[in-house]
């Protein structure tokens, strides 16, 4: 279920160098920091998430772009010796997702996530989509098939196994498996999901099927997503950060950052010179 | 010249080669001797012991007559010290395991209590005979029982339920785990709707493996006291006059195969020994059997996980 709402009034903070727009959002980060440990990760990253929109973080290996996607499902929480410092707002309710009083299973109820490795549970494909709803303590049969049944057409699957819901997740492809693992996230109602690198471990076909799906899938619900492949964040976002060393170094339109990026090095970056 | 080093390249090949071969046969001998010995062994025994393994023997008490005498109490002793065992040994071990490995924090104390559980498991077991005849004959009073024996054994294969328990756990990637963190997942629910299901093949392999070392222990089992000749089962519940409780069997006297055996070998009359022998085929069998069926569950269980 994707929340309607009015306008926020929020005024909003970017670093680096960055348009805003008067769009409605769904999350923003307000001087970020991040830490495993002594290490610094994120450096007081600032940026918006614009409502029903893609916004894509692109950057080379190690820019923390995958460290700031699972800030906002607050995944650092499950280990040991990590720090954050800063807001991530997520709205309408304005709620800071790293509030120490806000607790994580809350954020992650709300926000959900596609991992870069498809990882279905062992378990029936069926089981799969539905774990979601148990975990929300939903028992009644006929509604888990009715979200099962929903989810599965939202990823585009449902035709493919619909013969064939009892039979266990692993027989699928890879490019099932993933498109399982969009469904297992959209059955639960998420206001934003968040991806980490989805086709990295897909071949180009498959990887064209994921990103159809999630040109189709803003219409209901708000997209950030982490990739290594420009193009492919040309293909899919509205909107790209390019992130370097920790740091936002630019964020934008994906138009106006591929065609004249403002910054230097998101240039040489984009332009292949370096990377 | 070139055609020289092809040769000689050629002849250092075919050294190496020979090498290679007679490994190949200094390694099957080893392992031939190893399990010749083992079938040997099992053979010996059960040509020794075949004239008595027959149904009387499975029905019989033991008797002052080698021909009559039966392994009847022993093996019902065994089965339910071994249920004991299981019942205690499994929650406790399981429920460590996942403590150590989900909950606990890395730690000074962690690290303590981790290394002692793996030593624990190199102690030899007479120690917890001893252990269990000051705690749980003297201290709770439970008697040179059942209960007394089920629980010495099941200390007994206690860091092998934990270890192999942990292990389980630690081969489930953490992809899984973060899948159904993301979800919204609480630890426990993480932890009884995944980690759990995903684990069963390995900690029923740690359990039956516990299992099968615990069956044919004797020192802890004689050091609390089992008695070497018992001519009388452990009462039924509501059987009886006046009618046993539901718990009694727990508390009842009893013996177990190995001591069986064991009582019969040291008899000065040679007949006996074909009654051990039969016993052990018994014993070797069941361990066997509890294997087997080890193998089999983690087939089964494995074959619908792939990581």
């Amino acid at each position: 279920m994707v929340m309607s709402f009015a306008r926020p009034e929020v005024r909003l903070e970017v670093q680096g160098d960055a348009q805003t727009e008067d769009l409605p959002v769904k999350a923003e980060a307000k001087n970020l920091s991040f830490y495993y440990g002594a290490f610094q990760a994120l450096k007081n990253v600032s940026m918006p998430v614009y409502d029903k929109k893609v916004t894509a973080l692109i950057g080379p290996s190690g820019c923390g772009k995958s460290t700031f996607l699972r800030c906002f499902n607050r995944m650092h929480d499950l280990y040991p010796g990590n720090r954050y410092e800063g807001e991530i707002r997520l709205h309408p309710d304005n709620i800071n997702l790293l509030g120490a009083k806000v607790d994580a299973i809350e954020v992650r109820m709300r926000l959900s996530m596609v991992f870069q490795k498809p990882n279905p549970f062992p378990k029936s494909i069926f089981e799969n989509v539905a774990y979601g709803q148990r975990v929300r303590g939903e028992t009644k049969k006929a509604l888990l098939g009715d979200k099962v049944e929903e989810a599965l057409r939202d990823a585009a699957l449902w035709d493919e196994v619909k013969d064939r819901l009892n039979d266990l997740a692993f027989n699928l492809s890879g490019g099932q498996q993933q498109r399982l693992c969009i469904a297992r996230a959209l059955a639960s109602d998420p206001e934003l999901i968040l991806f980490d690198e989805p086709t990295s471990a897909l071949d180009p076909i498959a990887t064209a099927s994921i990103e159809q799906l999630i040109t189709d899938l803003k219409e209901k619900v708000t997209i950030l997503i982490v990739t290594h492949n420009m193009q492919q964040a040309a293909r899919i976002s509205d909107h790209t950060a390019y992130m370097y060393l920790g740091e936002l170094i630019e964020f934008g339109k994906t138009d106006s950052i591929f065609i004249k990026p403002k910054n230097k090095q998101t240039e040489d970056y984009i332009t292949g010179r370096f990377g | 010249m070139e055609g020289r080093r092809l040769d000689e390249m050629r002849v250092l090949i075919a050294q190496h080669k020979v090498k290679d071969h007679l490994f190949a046969i200094i390694g099957l001998v080893c392992m031939m001797i190893a399990v010749m010995m083992l079938l040997a062994a099992f053979l010996d025994l059960l040509i020794d012991g075949w004239s008595r393994l027959r149904p009387e023997f499975f029905t019989s008490f033991p008797s002052r007559r080698a021909a009559q005498a039966g392994i009847l109490s022993s093996w019902v002793g065994t089965a339910l010290v071994m249920l004991v065992t299981m019942l205690s040994a499994v929650p406790l071990g399981v429920a460590s395991a996942i403590y150590l490995e989900e909950y606990a924090g890395k730690n000074l104390i962690t690290d303590i209590i981790e290394i002692n559980v793996s030593n624990l498991a190199g102690v030899p077991s007479i120690i917890y005979g001893l252990l269990a005849l000051g705690l749980f004959v003297y201290m709770l009073d439970f008697g040179q029982s059942i209960l007394t024996a089920g629980l010495t054994l099941a200390l007994l294969i206690l860091p092998i339920v934990i270890v192999s328990t942990r292990e389980a756990l630690r081969a489930i990637p953490r992809e899984i785990r973060e899948a159904a963190y993301a979800l919204g997942a609480t630890r426990w629910q993480m932890i009884s709707d995944h980690l759990l299901p995903y684990s069963r093949g390995g900690i029923l392999t740690g359990v039956i493996i516990g299992m099968s070392r615990a069956i044919g222990e004797t020192a802890p089992v004689i050091t609390i006291g089992a008695l070497t000749f018992i001519a009388f089962l452990p009462p039924l519940p509501f059987s009886g006059e006046p009618p046993a409780g539901a718990f009694d069997w727990l508390f009842a006297p009893f013996t177990v195969l190995p001591i069986q055996m064991f009582n019969w070998v040291s008899r000065p009359d040679n007949a006996f020994l074909a009654n051990a022998a039969a016993a052990g085929v018994v014993l070797i069998a069941m361990t066997l059997l509890m294997n087997g069926f080890a193998i089999y569950l983690r087939y089964q269980i494995r074959k619908k996980i792939k990581w």
